[in-house]
C-alpha cells in the first residue's frame, strides 16, 4: 500500500502541468522536462496504463534484485528464451521466466551454471525432465501418451467434417422431391391466392 | 434412435473424464524418479557440525527421506505424526533440511521434537532439484538398494501413512529379507 501511495505522489507531483493552454488535462510527466511542449493528451486509460507499467517495473526490479545474474549477456539471452518454454512447478501456470517463486529462482540459477559450463539447451532440458518430468515443458512432447493430445483435434475435425457431409447429403436427398401433381399444384395456387395483399405466382 | 444415442454416449464419456479430473490434485505430480536410483548427495549434517551424510550411508536398509524446512507450514502439520511413526520403529526417517537456516532448523527441532535419525542440510536447494522437489514437505521411500520406490508430496497424515507409505515399507522389508 505504501508503495502505491508513493507512486501516486510521483505521478501527481507536477500539478501545475496538468492543465495546458487548450484546457485539456495533460499527462503527468517528470518535473525535469521543463518548458518542453506537452505532446500527450491524457485519457484515463493511458493514465492507468502508465500506472500499471510503473508498478510492474518496480515489482519486476524487486524480483530480479534477489537473483545473481550472469555477466554474460549471451547466457542471459539464452536463459530468457529457454525459461519461457519451461513451467514453474510451484506456481504451475507461470513460466520459469515469469515466476517469482523460490524454486524458479533456484532453477534459473542452475540453468545459468549449466550454460556457463557449456551445456546445450537440449542437455539442460534433459537434465530438468529427468528430475521433474515432461510436465516442466510447456510444449508437450510427441510421445505415445500424448498422441491423443496432439492429434485428437484433427481426428475430431475429420469426424465433424464426415458428420457434416453426410448430413448435407441426407438433406439434399430429402429436398430433391418429385414434382407436384396437378391436384397439389391447384391447391397450392389456391392457398397462395387466398393470402391477403399477395399476388399469385 | 442412434442419432440421439451417440451424443448421449459422447456426453457421458466426457462427463466421466471430467469427473475423474475433478478428483485429482493438479499439484500432485507423479515423480519420474520412481524406480530410479536415489540421486547421490553428500551434505553437512544438521546437528553434528563437521560431519557429512550421504545417501550411501543408508544402503542396505529401507529408509524415508523427508524434505522439510522450519519455514514450511505444512511441515509443522505433519511433524507430530512423524515423531509418532519414528518412535514406532517401522522405518528410519532421515531429513533433508531444505533451504533453511541452520539455527532456525535446530531451534525448530528442539521446540517440536526430533523424529529424524539424521538430517542432511541442503542450504541452496541443489539436492532438492536432483530429487525433483517442488514443495516441502515431500517424502521419499528408498529401498535397500538405494532405489526410490515411492514419493509422497504434502504432509504425512495417518491415512497417508497407513495406506501409502507403510505398506510400501513393509513390502520392501519382506522382499529384502526373503532374498
Amino acid at each position: 500500500m505504501t508503495r502505491l501511495r508513493g507512486m501516486n505522489k510521483f505521478v501527481g507531483m507536477n500539478k501545475s502541468d496538468e492543465m495546458n493552454k487548450s484546457g485539456r488535462v495533460a499527462c503527468p510527466r517528470p518535473s525535469n522536462s521543463g518548458g518542453k511542449p506537452l505532446f500527450l493528451t491524457c485519457s484515463l486509460f493511458s493514465f492507468v496504463i502508465f500506472l500499471i507499467c510503473l508498478v510492474a517495473s518496480v515489482v519486476v526490479a524487486q524480483v530480479q534484485e534477489e537473483e545473481v545474474r550472469s555477466d554474460d549477456p549471451v547466457i542471459e539471452q539464452r536463459l530468457a528464451n529457454l525459461s519461457k518454454e519451461l513451467r514453474c512447478l510451484q506456481c504451475q501456470n507461470q513460466t520459469l521466466a515469469d515466476s517469482p517463486a523460490g524454486l524458479a529462482a533456484d532453477l534459473r540459477r542452475e540453468i545459468r551454471v549449466q550454460m556457463k559450463a557449456g551445456k546445450s539447451d537440449q542437455q539442460i532440458i534433459a537434465f530438468l525432465t529427468q528430475r521433474y518430468g515432461d510436465f516442466i515443458l510447456y510444449k508437450p512432447r510427441v510421445t505415445f501418451t500424448t498422441y491423443l493430445l496432439w492429434f485428437g483435434p484433427f481426428v475430431l475435425l475429420l469426424g465433424g467434417l464426415y458428420v457434416l457431409f453426410t448430413y448435407i447429403q441426407q438433406r439434399r436427398d430429402q429436398i430433391a422431391e418429385e414434382p407436384l401433381t396437378a391436384e397439389e399444384h391447384r391447391r397450392a395456387q389456391e392457398l397462395l391466392a387466398s393470402l391477403p395483399g399477395k399476388e399469385t405466382l | 434412435m442412434l442419432r440421439y444415442l451417440i451424443p448421449l454416449v459422447l456426453f457421458l464419456a466426457l462427463a466421466i473424464f471430467l469427473a475423474i479430473g475433478l478428483t485429482r490434485d493438479p499439484h500432485e505430480l507423479t515423480s519420474v524418479l520412481i524406480n530410479q536410483p536415489a540421486p547421490a548427495f553428500r551434505l553437512p549434517e544438521l546437528k553434528a557440525a563437521g560431519k557429512t551424510i550421504s545417501n550411501e550411508d543408508m544402503r542396505g536398509k529401507v529408509w524415508l527421506l523427508n524434505v522439510w524446512a522450519s519455514w514450511c507450514v505444512a511441515c509443522r502439520e505433519e511433524h507430530p505424526w512423524l515423531i509418532k511413526y519414528a518412535q514406532s520403529g517401522a522405518v528410519p526417517i532421515y531429513g533433508l533440511n531444505y533451504k533453511d537456516r541452520r539455527e532456525d532448523a535446530i531451534a525448530w527441532l528442539e521446540e517440536l521434537g526430533d523424529p529424524y535419525t539424521a538430517n542432511a542440510v541442503d542450504f541452496d536447494g541443489r539436492t532438492g532439484i536432483d530429487y525433483g522437489v517442488y514443495g516441502a514437505p515431500e517424502t521419499y521411500v528408498i529401498d535397500q538398494g538405494g532405489m526410490i520406490r515411492m514419493k509422497h508430496v504434502g504432509p504425512i497424515t495417518p491415512d497417508v501413512w497407513s495406506e501409502k507409505i507403510l505398506p510400501v515399507v513393509q513390502q520392501l522389508n519382506r522382499q529384502g529379507t526373503s532374498k
